[in-house]
């Protein structure tokens, strides 16, 4: 990519004790551009949202916002240093004297990583917002439409009344709301409502990336086209870069510009959306694209579903670049012939 | 055709809630015909739950059967006493519900759950234990003996779903009931499910009412389609029909309103909401969204105009006097579109 990307995401990991529910991700997220996620219930994908704005503290690797590193994990460097110590034992004394330089090395790094995830200044990590899955669960119930979204203004430190009113008047008109919908609760809206009331929080704080978590999933057909279409437009209008997780992959690939596809933790593909769908390379990837129901009765009789059988990964698996910006999980010996199949 | 083996006819259905009396129910009729799939596709609120409940007599307290039948075997479910329901229900019609983590009950074993109806029903308890192996086999489900004891929460979700089939399935029914049963799931395991309901609707020779919002489930599963708006049956028909010649603007709506994996225009999203159901409005409840919409909809229910034998459409559009409606473009264009993806595949096959 020509541009520097807004969001580097490296190796994250995020283990929550002995289940390690994102394991080794990296993708990078272009100004501008939206990236969806996919994968199966409990794959990591939301979780891999909820490690960006840092609802959790990483376990390992670095994520860059803006070319400034807002989150860093430390379990890797902690790891060499414990194996480096166990090498120290028994070993001659130039090899205690490169292993000690290495893990002063790695004692400097992990207090590097320690110091940027702790100082990260609140306004950078705001620049993120987040709109959720559940309208329901997401607000708040005893607060006003107002209060919702007024509150990320006020703890940024905007007290002037009147900015605030003209900010949520403006951003209600925005999201297809209305001023006499402000003093409302949340209970008072249909399902639609509460999600463009989600979504004026989000962007009330006038954000450069949005992380929509299963943004329309919950919402009824008829309304479900119009959250995407007032996302589009903001997106358009605000120059917005989106993380975008869901599981109907036909919304994803409406949406998307590129898509990483995640499999217990790990992300498996990652593509340019039409290249993913018209040459899916990994097993699982295919299996998941033949799942999709497509509203066609005659082409649903006929729809032959691939079944996912999954093999051990080789040793040295890895994301790898198969095609131009089409990388796929797999171990160097696997690349030529997924090389193969995609030039087929 | 043959006789129905479930018939509804002028149901009326409302409930009494603080704010008034909710029409949810409001003169459906449709019959369901041996070893068919029947899907009724609507919104949340449109009826389509509340129809199946009242098939199951299983009503919440609030509500009122204001008119209307529907029979079974000549008999009317909506008068059946208590009693003699218990005897059908399991037995001859049965239901598979959306969420089958709340479905099951999380403190029993999978087995005792799947032999109660057996074991009321007066076989013995070795026998109901056999039985219940080979439904968990027949589902699909490995190792069944051990899954036998244990309990919901050790399951995956497509695993419950299908624990849950087999328990409506334990008595032999003849109709299948499933409300949205795989909108909780994940893709993969959605395709699992509907290709397992499919080929025990075939071996069981079941005859099924399947009640979901998703169109893409419905193309692959439905032999014929209701669609159900605010409370109405608003376009009937089998599935090719209603999928390649749709009639009624809803029926328009839902299907060009989602993305499908080659949309790239801006989707034409239905502008508002569902009407509220304490006040049905007076013509055609979706006229306040219909862009198609003629000045008498907003004055009187359109009535079904029929289309073919097997097709009809409650639409003003129809009537003769009516200007000519295409159905809109980007439809259109999907419709030729998935017709030629369709001749692809089998070029490549």
């Amino acid at each position: 990519m020509a541009t520097e990307p807004l969001l580097r995401v490296e190796h994250l990991c995020q283990y929550f004790g002995p289940l390690h529910a994102v394991d080794d991700v990296s993708f990078s997220i272009a100004p501008g551009e939206v990236f969806g996620l996919v994968g199966e219930s409990g794959c990591g994908k939301t979780t891999t949202g909820r490690s960006i704005i840092r609802l959790y503290d990483i376990t390992d690797g670095s994520i860059w916002f803006k070319g400034q590193r807002i989150a860093a994990g430390t379990l890797g460097y902690r790891r060499r240093i414990a194996e480096a110590r166990r090498r120290m034992r028994g070993a001659s004394a130039e090899e205690r004297a490169a292993l000690s330089a290495q893990i002063a090395e790695e004692r400097r790094q992990l207090r590097a990583a320690v110091h940027d995830h702790r100082s990260v200044r609140k306004d950078v990590i705001t620049r993120i917002q987040m709109i959720y899955q559940d309208p329901i669960a997401s607000l708040d119930p005893r607060m006003t439409v107002y209060d919702i979204i007024a509150e990320g203004l006020r703890i940024r430190g905007q007290h002037d009344k009147q900015a605030i009113d003209s900010r949520v008047y403006g951003i209600l008109d925005r999201v297809g709301l209305t001023r006499e919908h402000a003093h409302r609760y949340p209970h008072e809206f249909s399902g639609g409502q509460r999600q463009r009331i989600g979504v004026a929080r989000a962007v009330v704080m006038d954000p450069e990336m949005i992380i929509a978590d299963e943004p329309v999933s919950a919402l009824d057909v008829s309304i479900q086209a119009q959250v995407i279409n007032l996302l589009s437009d903001l997106r358009r209008e605000m120059g917005l870069t989106v993380l975008f997780i869901a599981h109907d992959l036909s919304v994803v690939k409406y949406f998307s510009d590129r898509i990483g596809v995640m499999y217990f933790g790990r992300l498996v593909e990652l593509a340019p959306a039409d290249e993913l769908f018209l040459h899916p390379l990994h097993p699982y990837t295919r299996a998941l694209l033949s799942a999709i129901p497509l509203p066609d009765p005659l082409y649903e009789r006929d729809r032959r579903r691939i079944v996912y059988e999954p093999r051990p990964e080789a040793e040295d698996a890895a994301l790898r670049e198969i095609t131009g910006g089409h990388f796929v999980r797999c171990g160097a010996a696997e690349v030529p012939g997924y090389l193969r199949e995609a030039e087929a | 055709m043959n006789q129905p083996v479930l018939e509804a006819k002028d149901l009326r259905i409302s409930f009494r809630t603080p704010a008034g009396l909710v029409r949810a129910v409001r003169d459906v009729s449709f019959s369901l015909y041996p070893g068919e799939t029947l899907a009724i596709v609507g919104e949340s609120g449109s009826g389509k739950s509340v129809t199946c409940k009242a098939a199951m007599g299983i009503l919440p307290g609030n509500a009122v059967i204001e008119g209307g039948e529907i029979l079974v075997d000549g008999k009317d479910l909506l008068h059946l006493p208590e009693r003699d329901f218990c005897r059908l229900r399991g037995r001859k019609i049965a239901m598979v519900f959306q969420d089958p983590l709340s479905s099951l009950n999380p403190i029993m074993r999978v087995g005792k759950q799947l032999t109660e109806v057996m074991r009321l029903s007066g076989v013995p308890a070795a026998e109901a234990k056999k039985r219940a192996i080979s439904l968990l086999s027949e589902v699909g489900i490995s190792e069944p003996e051990r899954r036998y004891r244990q309990y919901p929460f050790e399951l995956s979700g497509g695993m419950r779903q299908r624990i849950v089939i087999a328990i409506a399935l334990a008595a032999d029914p003849e109709i299948l009931i499933c409300d949205e049963p795989t909108t909780a799931l994940d893709v993969t395991i959605q395709a699992q499910i509907l290709e397992l309901l499919s080929r025990l609707k075939k071996e069981r020779s079941l005859s099924m009412i399947f009640i979901t919002h998703d169109l893409g489930v419905v193309a692959n599963i439905a032999d014929r389609i209701a669609v159900m708006y605010a409370g109405k049956l608003v376009e009937e028909g089998t599935a090719q029909e209603v999928f390649y010649t749709p009639a009624h603007p809803y029926t328009w709506a839902l299907l060009s309103s989602m993305p499908d994996l080659d949309t790239r225009d801006r989707l034409d999203a239905i502008p508002g909401t569902p009407p509220n159901m304490v006040a049905p409005p007076q013509g055609d409840a979706f006229a306040d969204r219909n862009p198609y919409a003629l000045a008498i909809d907003f004055e009187a229910q359109p009535p079904a105009f029929p289309i073919t034998e097997t097709h009809w459409a409650a639409t003003w559009l129809l009537d003769p006097r009516a200007p000519r409606q295409e159905m809109p473009r980007a439809l259109q264009e999907r419709i030729a579109r998935m017709k030629a993806r369709r001749e692809a595949q089998a070029h490549g096959n």
